[in-house]
């Protein structure tokens, strides 16, 4: 049996940055994951906002590895194509709770290390984003909060890990865990994986892996956050990231723009006894739009594009849960929660410097690839469709296939021909926008199918 | 990057786009130029494959498909050129286009422009239809699209949302593709679709039709739909319904992001370009017709539009000076929209002499009512129903009494 250096339980966007981080090393590293897809659980359905970390709980992990994350975070987004745009954000009181708990805030971001929080008057808040509603008191701006492509950062970690080796194992779910004195065997619906190291990054399923390992530390609660996507015709409502002011009595809801044009509203905060439950439920989509008529009235004037659910994994701890257990050559991620895909480079670089104390022989790989490219999926670049000089290399690239997000069928055909092509069309989505718009495939979903089929030979 | 400068470009070749190209084409000295972004010319009729096309504008009645290639023909025939694949994706603060092709980007220049880019019907989240996301979900739109044009199959067991006359084009749709239909809901008190269609329709397909009940929510299985939620409105009973499909149908919202991406006045309501009875838009020199302005009347409607939109065009190419806005008309709840809405001194009636409207709810012998800053211009009944989900007809001869500038002329229903 082959006997991997490391195998990576869970290919979300944390499982994805430590395989392509320890790949820079002389390691034979598995990626082991249990769905069809990279990034297909918590990764995919998140807020995409690039945090600086300005209201993690000073002293805690998160707080260290969030800004340390944002940093290199948008380096690689530099390098790589991902979509990133500093939009800036603004927190706003609309109570005199909310007004009086935003000094604390400003104190909180400097014990973070974050100093350009300012507080605001409400002339300038509404100067800032004049599509709120009345009744706003003040506010802080985060001028450093950004948004990103979520799904194109957990390709590119992927892709960059494939070309530093990585195997990647999809459909490949761990059952069981045997430890030896030598090397851990994964038991999986797929066949064993042998391994010296193990590292737990299962999102979700983290404490269940983290049992098999005979620890108890957390348990996981699939914490429901419902977002509502609004069309691209409402992006000059939301120039910024609008943040509830959080107090005693709660956390309200964040309307923030896409990087692909379109204004998003929530996410709402529900836990849930079932992890697998990504549903929209009546309530929560009633509460988005009571709160969001109150926050922006005009944006519920705009068309509702998607709606949809993603799944947080909260634990009982305030923080991060990060440990390398040397006996056993195991490492734990968990409760990485929504900050994670901002945090994910730094927890990868934390890791590995963990399990280089506790034994994991490092010696850096020589003549690493240089960092894949991703397809240009955000708004704030040139896409394909705009770009003549590629239109008249390659003129698949001037078929527009989806009208209302502008995908053409050389972006189509490139997805598939990429190191992890989709294996179902919400795969094709986050790799190419297609059906994404306003139309939901009114117009192309007939056509987008068709084209799966032709590339996968499914269908009929 | 290549420039082109025809006389006129149309957007959108549809039952509208073509009908004005082949009319303009005769009309004018200079090329039209006609930009679609499908591969095949022909917009929706294309994949509506059953009769009871070409009724008003071409005296006769045929397929949806073969209405589709007829129009395209006599556009063709007419001298009009016809670039498929072809994006509008910006309008200028004027009137030139950025265009996507496959031979690269163009800008296109045009003397006049006309939009008639249609409509689509609201998908899933729009219509806030909450629970799991699953294969299964179509508009009319994409399953016609599936069925007629990529001979697809959707399930076996279908729920429609709808029960006017597209509804009824999706049950036939999902007949032929051996989908049954068991169960259509609306949330009207009866159905809207034309009588004479319904009453056999609903003998002979055997589809039992809901009314006063709206779809609250999809259960989805193994990445498929499994049963819809369904509450009757007065009472709040629920109950399951399995099925494997679900065709959102009507809910019509044009597509008009051209139109509102270049700053073109919309009317609130039905979100279209607000069009004087020309069918000029708030720029000189842009035009609107079919179904952008009138979400949606029937292809025969929108086609005649196209006929109207060619001879404002002529004049406006000939330096017609525009008269003034004489009055706009307004309309009172139950009616949602009337097309045109702006009405100048000097210009012609509206096309086919009509007025276009919307109503949410079902008036069975409307008595049409006309006001002018409050006073009382006419008043009659009509022998047609003003009916949800399909365009209520006015005569343009119920405003013969407005005089331009004395205010907005307001209809509204008597029962």
């Amino acid at each position: 049996m082959r006997i991997h250096d490391v195998a990576v339980i869970g290919a979300g966007v944390v499982g994805c940055a430590v395989a392509r981080e320890l790949a820079a090393y002389e390691l034979d590293v598995a990626l082991v994951e249990a769905r069809d897809d990279v990034g297909d659980a918590t990764s995919k359905a998140n807020t995409a906002i690039l945090h600086t970390g300005f209201d993690a709980a000073p002293g805690t992990l998160e707080s260290r590895l969030v800004p340390r994350g944002y940093a290199l975070l948008s380096r690689y987004a530099g390098e790589t194509g991902i979509a990133v745009e500093p939009t800036g954000a603004v927190l706003v009181a609309w109570d005199d709770d909310q007004l009086a708990a935003l000094p604390g805030l400003r104190d909180k971001a400097v014990a973070n290390g974050y100093h350009a929080a300012e507080l605001v008057g409400p002339d300038f808040v509404y100067g800032t984003v004049p599509a709120l509603g009345p009744g706003a008191l003040g506010g802080m701006t985060v001028p450093g909060e950004s948004i990103i492509d979520p799904w194109s950062t957990t390709l590119a970690f992927a892709y960059d890990a494939l070309a530093r080796g990585v195997g990647l194992r999809l459909g490949t779910r761990v059952e069981a865990v045997e430890s030896g004195p030598e090397f851990t065997v994964l038991r999986t619906s797929r066949g064993d994986i042998a391994a010296r190291w193990v590292v737990n990054a299962a999102g979700l399923g983290a404490d269940v892996i983290d049992g098999h390992f005979g620890h108890r530390r957390f348990t996981v609660t699939a914490r429901r956050g419902e977002l509502i996507v609004f069309d691209t015709a409402a992006r000059p409502l939301a120039p910024k990231i609008v943040l509830p002011v959080p107090t005693s009595r709660g956390k309200g809801v964040l309307i923030s723009p896409t990087v692909f044009g379109n204004v998003m509203l929530g996410p709402t905060s529900e836990d849930l006894p079932d992890r697998t439950d990504t549903s929209t439920s009546e309530a929560g989509i009633a509460s988005l739009l009571e709160k969001g008529r109150r926050i922006m009235p005009s944006l519920l004037e705009e068309e509702i594009t998607t709606s949809y659910a993603g799944l947080r994994a909260a634990t009982e701890h305030g923080d991060y849960v990060v440990d390398v257990d040397a006996g056993k050559r195991y490492a734990c991620l968990g409760g990485i929660r929504s900050t994670g895909l901002t945090a994910s480079m730094s927890i990868a670089e934390h890791l590995r410097d963990l399990l280089d104390t506790a034994g994991l022989p490092l010696k850096p790989r020589a003549g690493l690839p240089p960092p894949v490219r991703v397809p240009v999926l955000g708004e704030a670049s040139a896409r394909p469709y705009q770009n003549d000089e590629l239109i008249r290399r390659d003129a698949e690239y001037g078929r527009i296939v989806c009208f209302c997000e502008k995908v053409t069928r050389g972006e189509v055909r490139d997805a598939f021909a990429a190191p992890i092509p989709p294996r179902d069309l919400n795969g094709l989505r986050r790799r190419t926008r297609a059906t994404l718009g306003r139309c939901q495939g009114f117009f192309c979903g007939a056509e987008v199918g068709r084209l799966f089929d032709e590339a996968t030979g499914t269908g009929d | 990057m290549e420039t082109m400068t025809p006389a006129v470009a149309v957007v959108g070749a549809g039952p509208a786009g073509l009908t004005a190209a082949a009319e303009l084409a005769r009309l004018v000295d200079g090329e039209v130029l006609v930009l679609e972004r499908e591969r095949v010319p022909g917009g929706i009729p294309r994949h509506s494959d059953h009769t009871g096309y070409g009724l008003r504008d071409l005296r006769r009645v045929m397929t949806g498909p073969g209405y589709a290639r007829l129009l395209h023909r006599r556009a063709e025939r007419a001298g009009a050129r016809i670039l498929t694949e072809a994006t509008v994706t910006r309008v200028s603060d004027g009137r030139e286009l950025e265009v996507t092709t496959p031979s690269g980007l163009v800008r296109v220049e045009p003397h006049a422009l006309v939009l008639a880019t249609g409509a689509r019907e609201r998908p899933r989240p729009a219509r806030l239809i909450t629970g799991d996301r699953g294969a299964g979900i179509y508009t009319t739109g994409h399953l016609q699209n599936l069925v007629h044009l990529h001979h697809g199959r959707p399930g076996k067991r279908a729920v429609i949302v709808g029960a006017e006359l597209v509804s009824w084009s999706a049950v036939l749709t999902l007949r032929e593709a051996g989908c049954r239909t068991v169960l259509m809901t609306t949330s009207q008190p009866v159905p809207e679709s034309y009588a004479a269609f319904h009453l056999p329709g609903r003998a002979l397909l055997r589809v039992p039709v809901a009314t006063g009940t709206r779809l609250v929510s999809v259960e989805g299985d193994a990445g498929r739909v499994s049963a819809v939620v369904v509450e009757q409105v007065g009472t709040g009973r629920r109950r399951r319904v399995e099925c494997d499909t679900v065709v959102l149908t009507g809910d019509w919202i044009p597509d008009h992001e051209l139109a509102r991406g270049t700053g073109l006045d919309l009317d609130p309501r039905s979100r279209g370009p607000v069009v004087d009875t020309a069918l000029r838009t708030s720029r000189p020199g842009v035009f609107a017709a079919g179904n952008l302005i009138h979400p949606v009347d029937t292809a025969d409607i929108a086609a005649l539009d196209g006929r109207h939109v060619a001879a404002a065009v002529q004049r406006w190419l000939g330096d017609e000076r525009m008269g003034e806005v004489a009055f706009d008309i307004e309309v009172d709840a139950p009616l949602r929209w009337v097309a045109p809405s702006v009405v100048r001194r000097g210009d012609p009636p509206p096309a086919r002499g009509r007025l276009l409207l919307w109503t949410d709810t079902l008036v069975r012998s409307p008595v049409v009512r006309v006001h002018q800053a409050g006073r009382p211009l006419a008043r009659r009944r009509l022998p047609w129903p003003a009916s949800p989900g399909r365009v209520f007809r006015v005569p343009w001869s119920l405003l013969a009494r407005a005089r331009p500038d004395a205010g907005p002329v307001r209809l509204s229903l008597a029962r």
